[in-house]
């Protein structure tokens, strides 16, 4: 059985996906990432990074959304982690 | 005829400008947006007997305050409350893009929905009932494939029928949760009491956006302090409520909600056939974006796109060029020389016609350009290069700005300038368009090609190159420079959407080549034509006086007369008419030859021939000197014949000089000597680079000019290159200082009134005096770190 554990977006690992959680970006910020559709119960994937590793591409509700670490650590989201 | 206005809007990337010119075909013009730098859009259509005006409004994803776009839409919206407005939604992404239509309900605007790109979404196995998703709306949906132009009809029908059903403007309401819903009711019933609220919104409206942290709602509502004071007070009530219990700020609650009610739309909506995981666009992304061959693959299409650009345009420009050249002899036919004739010659064609000459280059640029915009590349790139260029202060967007410039080389600065405006933050928007002057346009590709034929011709192909290293390094330093002073601040979020692959249309390609290229041309046909024309009054006048130009003229008639007096001369020319005769000739047989063989034979009938052919050979040998007197008929006086114009050519080139030294340009050219002296530049490359000023383009005619080429010794004006090779105070350090300083020096004329219309004077003055310093604290560097290791000196 897969244990559920929610962590910020920038720890998930690529192809890995997950439910949001919470989103507790504030300010203009946070109405973007709102705005984009990264509301909670939303299920993502992580699509891919940039080769600097940042930003990061997710799928989110049929299209792909790219967003840098320092966003994506606003955004917990609930994963499966295979123990 | 009956009159209506429709407006288009939608989420960026939904199909709006595909859907305006399938609805309004070609007739469009663009206006700027009064007051805002975003544009408008505006067409029109006939249907049904109505004449219908059809406004396309900037993409947005939302309609708060908090962009430029957005800002431009709702005001247009809410102040010129179009008869309809058609909301452009994506049906392969509807959750998203149902958001604005949420917004728009909130608003309460007439509202038709075209559900475009449903081949799209078809494909990926998505199916939307339209008629559920009508009804569960309440509005009217019509499916269309803007592309196809299928369903174009059908939406025009729709927009027709609102109109005559009479719609009247209402809100309607969703719920937001009992806490925002309360403060909603409140806030709405001070708004309504309060006598000082504009009727043209709803107070409902006000009542969210005040929630919603709008600044704009709320400075209206501050208008009247009274109301203001008690609204604030529900805002902070609630805002501190939701912050207790939900840890958000009502404007998420709102958002999240607006997602809750479209999830329940689409629920009953959407049905999904397959659970495609996959789709090509994102197999094509696992290679395109791959973190380790990504980066190899964009410069290996920007290497492409290099190489694509110079080929195709290389014929079409030495069409232009020899249109011009043309223009030019055909102008001097008609008109004798004389002020008139150099004013149009030298003023008007050389100056238009050096903008105008690379339109093809340009051209070929955008057009490679338009097609990594429009197949999505594009933003790719802008993912990719994110962090390096935030490490500089810039922004993943700012690599439109820097490409379109020329960042790739050939480019123009005056779109550059604009394609900034997808930039959000001021900081990095106004950072962006400082450095984007410093990228290699179309317009110094000239000056850099010339002076790397003449000293760097063994490594031509890696010296551009170098060049194009150079100005981006600079650009990206420059942009960190200014972002830890004058802007500082912080980064803005990346939150983009990275559109999927599409294959472009031939049309919309053709349009956005279309439009920046246009552009570029305005810039010739209105600033560069009056700029030229001063430029050219600065370079020309005050003239030479009368005895001075008496003293060259005697000059020239004595070394006529010497000439003439050489044996046997008087057989072949017999006065100084003659002798003006032969130089003809002699310019027109070089000129032909240089360039096409066969059409030599049309000067065969001349008794003046043989002695041109004679000189011509004599000339092409390595020196004159050596040529053995008797080695054919008329070498003696062919080689005297050639002494007697490299002499005239000292007098005339004395004269040119001194001529160019008395013009306001030359006097200023002398002053600023001082101070470019410590960079190697003399008051011709002073008032060449003042020329540039106009437009770059010109650096390269003006120094021809300068080094007396040109009008005085037609067949030589190819030839600036090997003359400033031949030139004792040019070496190759020089040459590259020049060419670092003109990368780097003010933005030419239409660029700077370009930034001045994106930001302001001060930052459109801020951006000539930097660049100023800029330039000449670098080449000073490069000049005397070269002088002093005693590099780039020998040719
Ligand atoms: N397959 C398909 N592609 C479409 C359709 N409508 C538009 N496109 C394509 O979608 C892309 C974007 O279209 P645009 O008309 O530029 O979109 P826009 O909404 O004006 O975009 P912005 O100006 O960036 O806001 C273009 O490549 C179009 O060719 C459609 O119905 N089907
Ligand atoms: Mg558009």
């Amino acid at each position: 059985m897969a244990r559920k554990k929610t962590i910020p977006m920038r720890q998930m690992s690529d192809n890995q996906s997950g439910v949001i959680k919470k989103v507790s970006a504030v300010g203009d910020m946070g109405r973007r990432i709102r705005e984009m559709g990264l509301v909670p119960d939303t299920p993502i994937q992580i699509q891919g990074r940039a080769p600097l590793k940042d930003p990061v591409a997710i799928k989110v509700r049929d299209f792909i959304l790219t967003l840098r670490n320092r966003e994506a650590d606003h955004i917990l989201v609930e994963v499966e982690e295979p123990d | 005829m009956k009159k209506i206005k429709i407006a288009l809007s939608g989420n960026p990337n939904s199909g709006k400008s595909t859907i305006f010119n399938a609805l309004t075909g070609a007739r469009q013009h663009i206006a700027n947006y009064p007051g805002v730098t975003v544009e408008k859009k505006s067409g029109w259509v006939s249907h049904k007997g109505y004449n219908i005006e059809v406004v396309d409004l900037p993409g947005t994803y939302s309609l708060t305050a908090y962009s430029l776009e957005e800002i431009v839409a709702r005001d247009f919206l809410i102040k010129e409350k179009p008869d309809v407005v058609v909301d452009i939604v994506d049906a392969s992404n509807l959750d998203r893009n149902l958001y604005l239509t949420v917004q728009f309900k909130e608003l309460g605007v007439p509202l038709v929905i075209a559900l475009n790109m449903v081949d799209v979404a078809s494909q990926r196995g998505i199916i939307v009932n339209k008629d559920s998703l009508s009804s569960l709306l309440g509005v009217p949906v019509v499916p269309t494939v803007a592309r196809s132009n299928q369903g174009i009809q059908d939406l025009l029908d729709k927009i027709i029928e609102v109109v005559e059903n009479g719609y009247e403007w209402r809100r309607d309401v969703i719920s937001y949760g009992r806490d925002i819903d309360q403060g909603l009711r409140a806030i709405e019933e001070i708004i309504r009491k309060s006598g000082s609220y504009d009727k043209i919104y709803s107070p409902w409206w006000l009542a969210l956006k005040c929630l919603e942290g709008d600044e704009q709602v709320r400075k209206l509502i501050r208008q009247d302090e009274e109301t203001g004071r008690q609204i604030e007070e529900i805002c902070n009530r609630i805002y501190k409520h939701t912050m207790d219990t939900l840890e958000e700020e009502p404007e998420g609650v709102i958002a999240d909600h607006r997602y809750g009610y479209i999830a329940g739309i689409t629920r009953k909506a959407v049905k999904r056939k397959i659970e495609s995981r996959l789709n090509v666009s994102d197999r094509v992304d696992r290679i395109l974006t791959n973190r380790a061959v990504g980066p190899f693959i964009m410069l290996l299409i920007l290497y492409l796109i290099y190489e694509f650009t110079f080929w195709g345009s290389e014929a079409p420009v030495g069409w232009f060029e020899a249109f011009f050249g043309w223009l030019k002899g055909l102008v001097s036919t008609i008109i004798p020389a004389g002020l008139l004739n150099s004013l149009i010659v030298s003023g008007i064609i050389d100056g238009v016609g050096g903008v105008v000459g690379f339109v093809p280059l340009i051209m070929f640029m955008f057009f490679a350009i338009a097609i990594m915009e429009d197949t999505g590349y594009m933003a790719r790139i802008a993912f990719m290069l994110d962090r390096l260029l935030r490490w500089f202060g810039l922004h993943g967007n700012s690599v439109m700005a820097l490409l379109i410039s020329g960042g790739i080389s050939g480019g123009c600065a005056v779109p550059g300038v604009m394609a900034t405006r997808t930039l959000k933050d001021p900081k990095e928007r106004i950072a962006t368009l400082l450095v984007v002057p410093f990228m290699n346009c179309g317009a110094k590709l000239p000056l850099f090609g010339m002076l790397i034929g003449a000293f760097f011709v063994r490594s031509k192909a890696n010296m551009m190159f170098v060049f194009t290293l150079l100005s981006w390094a600079f650009a990206l330093f420059a942009a960190k420079v200014i972002r830890v002073t004058v802007l500082r601040g912080p980064t803005t979020p990346f939150v983009m959407e990275l559109p999927p692959y599409r294959v472009p249309t031939l049309k919309g390609l053709l349009i956005h080549t279309w439009e920046r290229t246009w552009q570029y041309i305005k810039k010739a046909g209105t600033i560069i034509l009056v700029i030229s024309i001063i430029l050219w009054a600065m370079m020309t006048f005050p003239v030479l006086s009368k005895e001075e130009r008496r003293k060259f003229e005697e000059k020239r008639q004595e070394l006529k007369t010497g000439f003439l007096k050489v044996p046997g001369i008087r057989n072949i020319v017999k006065d100084s008419a003659g002798l003006d005769r032969l130089d003809e000739l002699f310019s027109r047989y070089v000129s032909l030859k240089e360039k096409a063989g066969p059409e030599v034979e049309k000067l065969d009938k001349s008794p003046l021939l043989p002695l041109i052919k004679e000189a011509y050979k004599v000339s092409k040998k390595s020196g004159a000197a050596e040529v053995k007197a008797g080695e054919g008929a008329f070498s003696g006086i062919a080689i005297a014949y050639l002494r007697y114009r490299e002499e005239a050519r000292k007098i005339n080139n004395l004269e040119q000089q001194q001529r160019l030294r008395r013009t306001i340009a030359g006097r200023i050219g002398q002053m600023l000597q001082k101070i470019t002296r410590p960079i190697g530049f003399d008051y011709r490359v002073n008032v060449a680079l003042l020329g540039g000023f106009a437009a770059k383009e010109v650096i390269v005619s003006t120094l021809g000019t300068a080094y007396s080429l040109g009008e005085l010794n037609p067949e030589q004006s190819e030839v600036l290159s090997s003359r400033l090779q031949k030139d004792p105070n040019w070496s190759p350090l020089l040459a590259f200082t020049l060419i670092v300083f003109s990368m780097l020096y003010v933005p030419c004329f239409a660029t700077v009134v370009m930034i001045k219309r994106e930001s302001s004077w001060k930052w459109a003055g801020f951006s000539i005096v930097f660049n100023l310093v800029a330039a000449y604290v670098i080449s000073l560097a490069v000049y005397n770190t070269g002088l002093a290791l005693g590099v780039g000196l020998a040719r």
